[in-house]
């Protein structure tokens, strides 16, 4: 079987393409690449898809996802959440273990790999959790999570408060080759916060989360880090900090990674403040890369997230840090909420945004606006996290599986939440508009977001 | 008609004083006038909100501003119905979303709200085709508090233009300060806030946000020559969770006493929200002494409420 994808502009970071060219899939694998103007290839092939105008690349690895899928399906599942991860072009999504039961057992992670093989419409790869429980007390059986198929381990939502614990992780993680994900938040610092500490906390009224609460936690991290060799992977880093202490760490050689998401790399806590308040104070040190909506209300908790939403300054070491390499992964921490969770006093709402079906026109608005180009991002969505978490995504090198997204960045879009396929609909850019969307995705050469490709060559 | 009653014609909810416009501060203050000469008739009541259906729904503890709202809609012969709820039984599962559309269902024209989480009254305002009134959100606002601070100032010192005003005591977790420095900002005063660096915040902060603002730690340097001195209550849970080292201590550094009044202004206004902490963050000589406008300044919150109430909801009474 074999699948012709003709007239787009080839970018893969992996091996420095940034052409026009057609991409040959055969059986599921990348086949061949054929350069524009090149000999006319030999081969005929079943079917086509006609990707002029579109951006060809590597299907998007996000290292962050919340599936919700056991024990919160009201808030998505795993059909809906990779259905919502196919149409965002990601074609591997790394379930986080915060699910109810939680992920910390061989038997949690083989039932959601069945679950994944059933519904999934994209892959899924567990991830298992750091402590049984997620308690942060005692070790989960990493040895026996890994063997089952977990791809990496965390207790995202929580920091492992516990120092012992955390370096006892890493240490064994070492003999098993696989990271750490850290939700690194020094919570006496955080406790009962509700936004960024700032002038529109203070503004507000609403209790501060100060940058130094993660910029705290990322240093202890990094020390255990060097201290036990583990791979030490910073999850949804948000503050300028925390970027330049893992610069420096891995300059001098510490095995650290990070990732931020599309929301902490455009959107700033002018965006808590609302549209009125925002244009009426506009402060410079708080101006976001999208603008905040002027018809947004104040308070709205679809801007209420853990890390929260941080200031320009944030912003720009965000952006210094994917241009540098400091930051490697972009990664949503997709996280779905029912209404019910959303609709209820800010300080009371659940924190997380529903982030696949935005971050692709999210993250292109850094290179419309000139501040990161598109081939450092579309490192950052899949060949840098495939390399984290050693996997053979995220590339178009010949013989590799044929995850690939095609993509139309100029594509006009408004953001309407009910459209989405995620059960999600907690996102602060409802009615914003975006450019940049996700025309097929394909997974091992199948077609698992756009319409059916079209017959013969 | 000014521009000013056309913008307070459109608004329909007081959620906080920062959507004011400088005219429409002029308007509720002569509303209040009018309403504080119904207040001092033999028979203080008007039939302005007959039929007009005032729900307080205090989901904080609260008595003096309940009491106040609940007098001002009286005086007004709106129907009033009291509604308490702890916000733990919000907690459990009982919405204010849900809340609300009851309020609605049961034929509710206001809803005077307050709340213990910030932003709350957005919240309301958007389920309720009514209007809402926020009467104190968390740390966030207490605008009709502001405005009948600011009503009090004007009546004793006329102009709020260029007055220099002092806030001491727990800035942070006030909403009576941030309500206080919307509408004395806006009116053009200068703002002095005053306590120890853990009770204010960053100096930056404030800054940023609101112009003719200055931070001073030292109560005697803040105090020198202002016109008003506003001591706020100190709740005793502060020392409790860290924030000072003892009551002692801030009795020493900040409790409003006449040596330091005598810093002030000879006509300076002495102010406090209530409820007094009389030995903590105010001596009982000051409260009491004859620069003091505390009690008037509760009186001044009935008449303050009508005008609001009347301003909100008058409309629907004449239909």
């Amino acid at each position: 079987m074999r699948l012709w994808i003709r007239g787009g502009w080839v970018i893969d970071p992996s091996q420095g393409l940034n052409q026009a060219a057609d991409l040959l899939v055969e059986d599921g694998r990348i086949a061949q690449i054929v350069p524009r103007g090149a000999e006319a290839p030999s081969f005929v092939a079943e079917q086509t898809l006609d990707a002029s105008g579109c951006i060809v690349a590597p299907g998007f690895i996000d290292l962050h996802c919340h599936l919700r899928e056991p024990g919160e399906e009201d808030k998505e599942t795993i059909a809906t959440g990779t259905r919502a991860a196919a149409r965002g072009g990601f074609t591997t999504v790394c379930a986080m273990p915060n699910t109810i039961p939680p992920t910390d057992t061989a038997a949690a992670v083989r039932q959601l790999r069945e679950m994944a093989a059933q519904r999934g419409v994209v892959r899924v790869l567990p991830v298992g959790t750091i402590t049984k429980g997620r308690a942060g007390k005692e070790l989960a059986e990493l040895a026996e999570l890994s063997e089952a198929g977990a791809v990496a381990f965390s207790d995202d939502g929580s920091p492992v408060v516990d120092g012992r614990i955390m370096r006892h992780a890493l240490l064994y993680s070492t003999m098993l080759g696989r990271p750490i994900l850290s939700h690194s938040e020094e919570r006496d610092l955080s406790a009962d916060s509700d936004m960024n500490e700032g002038p529109y906390c203070t503004v507000l009224g609403l209790r501060g989360n100060p940058a130094a609460a993660e910029v705290a936690a990322v240093a202890r991290e990094i020390a255990l880090a060097e201290l036990t060799g583990g791979h030490m992977h910073i999850c949804h880093v948000s503050t300028a900090g925390a970027v330049e202490l893992i610069r420096r760490a891995k300059a001098r050689g510490v095995p650290v990674t990070a990732e931020a998401t599309p929301h902490h790399l455009t959107l700033t806590d002018a965006w808590v403040a609302g549209g009125r308040l925002a244009s009426q104070l506009s402060l410079p040190e708080s101006e976001p890369l999208i603008p905040v909506p002027p018809d947004l209300p104040p308070y709205h908790t679809a801007t209420r997230v853990s890390p929260p939403l941080r200031t320009r300054c944030d912003l720009e070491a965000l952006w210094e840090g994917l241009r540098d390499g400091t930051i490697d992964a972009i990664a949503t921490d997709h996280a779905p909420h029912t209404w019910v969770d959303k609709e209820c006093e800010f300080g009371y709402a659940a924190p997380g945004i529903s982030g696949l079906e935005t971050a692709l026109a999210a993250v292109l608005e850094l290179h419309r606006k000139g501040v990161v180009d598109l081939p450092v991002l579309l490192r950052a969505l899949a060949w840098n996290p495939a390399r984290i978490l050693g996997l053979p995504y995220g590339t178009l090198q010949v013989g590799r599986p044929a995850d690939v997204v095609i993509f139309d960045p100029e594509a006009e879009w408004v953001v309407d939440p009910a459209a989405f396929a995620s059960k999600g609909k907690n996102t602060p850019l409802a009615g914003v508009r975006l450019h940049g969307l996700a025309r097929w995705t394909l997974v091992e050469g199948r077609v698992v977001w756009g319409p059916p490709a079209a017959p013969g060559r | 008609m000014t521009e000013a009653a056309l913008q307070m014609g459109k608004r329909r909810h007081v959620l906080d004083l920062d959507d004011f416009v400088p005219e429409e501060f002029e308007e509720v203050f002569a509303q209040a006038d009018a309403m504080a000469e119904v207040l001092a008739r033999p028979i203080a009541q008007v039939p302005a909100l007959r039929g007009v259906t005032v729900v307080n729904a205090f989901y904080e503890a609260s008595t003096r501003t309940r009491i106040s709202f609940e007098q001002a809609a009286k005086a007004l012969s709106a129907t009033v119905v009291n509604f308490t709820a702890q916000s733990s039984s919000v907690v459990k599962g009982e919405s204010l979303v849900d809340t609300v559309r009851t309020l609605e269902a049961l034929g509710a024209d206001v809803v005077v709200l307050r709340h213990a989480m910030s932003g709350a009254p957005y919240l309301v305002a958007r389920h309720f085709s009514g209007a809402v009134l926020n009467a104190g959100d968390g740390r966030h606002a207490h605008p009709t508090q502001g405005l009948l601070d600011i009503y009090t100032m004007r009546r004793h010192l006329g102009e709020i233009r260029g007055i220099r005003v002092v806030i001491v005591g727990d800035i942070l977790h006030s909403r009576v300060a941030r309500s206080n420095l919307w509408g004395l900002t806006k009116l053009g005063a200068q703002v002095v806030l005053c306590g120890p660096p853990t009770l204010v915040g960053p100096a930056s902060y404030w800054e940023a946000v609101f112009p003719n603002v200055r931070v001073c730690y030292a109560l005697e340097e803040a105090i020198a020559g202002a016109d008003v001195v506003m001591a706020l209550r100190l709740q005793k849970e502060r020392q409790e969770s860290g924030l000072l080292p003892t009551l002692r201590e801030y009795i020493r550094l900040y409790c409003l006493t006449p040596e330091r009044l005598a810093l002030a202004a000879p006509h300076a206004l002495v102010m406090h929200p209530g409820p007094m902490n009389e030995g903590v963050e105010i001596s009982p000589e000051v409260a009491t002494c004859a620069q003091s406008v505390i009690e008037e300044q509760v009186t001044n919150g009935v008449a303050i409420r009508m005008a609001l109430l009347y301003m909100l909801a008058g409309r629907k009474a004449e239909a």
